[in-house]
């Protein structure tokens, strides 16, 4: 983020929207030759989104769980700025910290609803449980908050109380996203987030996430295999192959003029519609 | 209701037809020595952590799992011979369940045996606490079928023990939101988890909500046996008990629509009885020790 953009900023705010999010070091964790992800470095800052694309088996996915402390790395670091300067090291910090980041400043965000729902409670619980996790205790205002939530991802309230399997996937694809963001989290991890819908539900989902992620000032990281998804959302790219990164920077300089042999076949391979 | 005998019965006076049959070969209480002991340490730990379920090394009991097999295990390695054993099976002394596993103990381990809740040393039971209140002396061995009171929500046993070791607790009210989405009130009326001790949440086995309120500091040792998981549990006498709730829907014990046909009491579990082909209801207390005793201070025949 460039200071100078902004006209008027608070010296606070300035030094705070200037310091990354979260800060990745030389982060590796190898299944086997060149399976999995190594070395790989980079800062996020808050409000930023970051796109990890390339072609299946080339590490995005892995690299996604070990920065959001599912996996643990062979070695390099994950720092998480928790409040204004303190740094946390994710691996160092221990499960329960983990645990408790991922349900309340960070979502996670499945490529399968499923993964991501208690697909037997209603609706309204899998938005509330992340509060009832923090000690939320009232029952009315919980569902307040699911229907405000529902709205949000513009679902209809009256479906507070149906489970997900009776959503359709895009529904249930929203649902998710909602349960996610109800703990107003500051880092939201997305793996394929449209990834099994068809293309005009794919479209709604991105217009509304790019909406969600403006209005809540949200840094994600995003993994995703579709240039056109990538070019809507992420501010930043970075583009894997064999378990490294091959090419990174701002989203438009990379797919507008692709320096990388590998990431040149890869935009060239897009089909013009 | 059957006319049943109140008295302390012993063993004594049927042991001899019994010498030389049933407990002929076997170690006092069924276990041998060495099992009881490993019972023990595994009881000794439950205590020592109100909540925690400790798993034992259950053994084969001579009947089917979901019968009794843990709360038999549990009586049978804190037994005594100067133990006073009551068992009952939905509150009642009469059940089949309950009668075998008395006979059980009384040919086994030859101690006396007791329906009055007031004299028994140790009580057996799967479904009820009774209604006189307990005493220091006491301790209640519950049957539990399932132990785990996330297992609803979370079929992984590694991760019902990490969301145990790290207190993480919220999935707990996403089932009691559920039942008052389905239902508009907590509909959990038999095993509603509890929170022991400001720590460890606990299936307090298929009692009724009614009788939650009972384990809260109670004066007597509750101790808790599940054979086919394999696990003990323990709440030590004078142990915080909260059953789980919301702000807005407070926790009640269930309230009861009638009074007991038989002895008039109105603050009892009470059992439902359709009496007549035109659906007729009558209610009795589930509790049926406390039945006759209350029936007999009032000059009713139970």
């Amino acid at each position: 983020m460039n200071p100078a953009l902004n006209p008027t900023p608070l010296a606070d705010e300035t030094a705070a929207s200037t310091l990354p999010l979260l800060r990745v070091n030389q982060l590796t964790r190898l299944f086997g030759h060149e399976k999995g992800c190594q070395d790989i470095s980079f800062d996020l800052y808050p409000g930023e989104v970051l796109g990890l694309v390339g072609e299946s088996g080339s590490g995005k996915s892995t690299l996604l769980s070990l920065l959001s402390g599912r996996t643990p790395p062979d070695r390099g670091s994950v720092q998480y700025r928790a409040d204004h300067a303190n740094w946390l090291d994710i691996y160092e910090a221990g499960e329960a910290r983990r645990r408790q980041l991922l349900r309340t400043e960070w979502g996670f965000v499945e490529q399968n609803p499923r993964d991501g729902l208690r697909m037997s409670v209603s609706a309204g619980a899998n938005i509330g449980e992340r509060l009832m996790a923090q000690g939320a205790r009232h029952y009315g205002q919980l569902r307040e908050t699911a229907i405000h939530w529902l709205q949000q991802v513009e679902i209809d309230a009256s479906r507070v109380d149906d489970p997900p399997r009776a959503f359709s996937g895009g529904m249930q694809q929203r649902l998710q996203i909602a349960r996610n963001l109800v703990s107003k989290p500051r880092l939201v991890f997305m793996d394929e987030p449209t990834g099994g819908l068809d293309v005009s539900v794919q479209a709604r989902i991105l217009d509304l996430l790019r909406s969600l992620v403006r209005e809540l000032d949200l840094a994600v990281i995003l993994v995703t295999h579709d240039l056109a998804v990538a070019r809507l959302l992420a501010d930043r790219l970075l583009v894997m192959r064999r378990s490294r990164v091959v090419e990174s920077g701002l989203t438009d300089q990379i797919l507008d003029d692709p320096q990388h042999p590998y990431t040149q076949l890869l935009v060239s391979s897009v089909l013009q519609a | 209701m059957t006319n049943m005998t109140t008295e302390t019965r012993f063993a004594q006076s049927g042991r001899e037809s019994m010498e030389n049959t049933a407990a002929e070969g076997y170690n006092f209480a069924y276990l041998d020595e060495q099992t009881k002991r490993m019972i023990r340490r595994g009881l000794l730990k439950a205590v020592a952590i109100p909540g925690f379920q400790v798993p034992f090394g259950g053994r084969e009991m001579p009947l089917p799992y979901g019968w009794g097999t843990g709360g038999m295990q549990v009586t049978a390695a804190i037994l005594a011979p100067e133990d006073i054993l009551k068992v009952i099976d939905q509150g009642a002394d009469d059940t089949t369940n309950a009668v075998s596993i008395r006979a059980f103990f009384e040919r086994t381990a030859r101690v006396a045996t007791t329906t009055r809740s007031g004299e028994a040393t140790i009580i057996q039971t799967r479904h009820r606490i009774p209604e006189t209140p307990l005493k220091r002396d006491q301790m209640m061995v519950f049957q539990v079928p399932i132990p785990e009171p996330l297992r609803f929500i979370e079929p992984s046993e590694t991760e019902t023990a990490t969301l145990h070791a790290l207190g993480d607790y919220g999935v707990m009210h996403v089932k009691l939101y559920e039942d008052i989405v389905a239902h508009g009130h907590i509909a959990t009326c038999y095993a509603y988890p509890v929170e022991v001790n400001d720590r460890y949440m606990m299936d307090p086995s298929p009692i009724p909500r009614f009788d939650n309120p009972k384990l809260h500091m109670s004066p007597a040792l509750m101790l808790f046996g599940a054979g086919r998981e394999k696990r003990l549990y323990a709440l030590p006498p004078y142990t915080r008990v909260v059953s789980i709730d919301f702000e807005d829907y407070p926790f009640e014990a269930q309230r009861q629509d009638g009074v007991c046909a038989i002895c008039g009491s109105a603050n009892t579990y009470l059992d439902e009885l359709i009496v007549d082909d035109r659906g007729t209801r009558h209610y009795v207390c589930s509790d049926t020790d406390y039945c006759q005793e209350h029936a007999g201070q009032q000059g009713i025949r139970a």
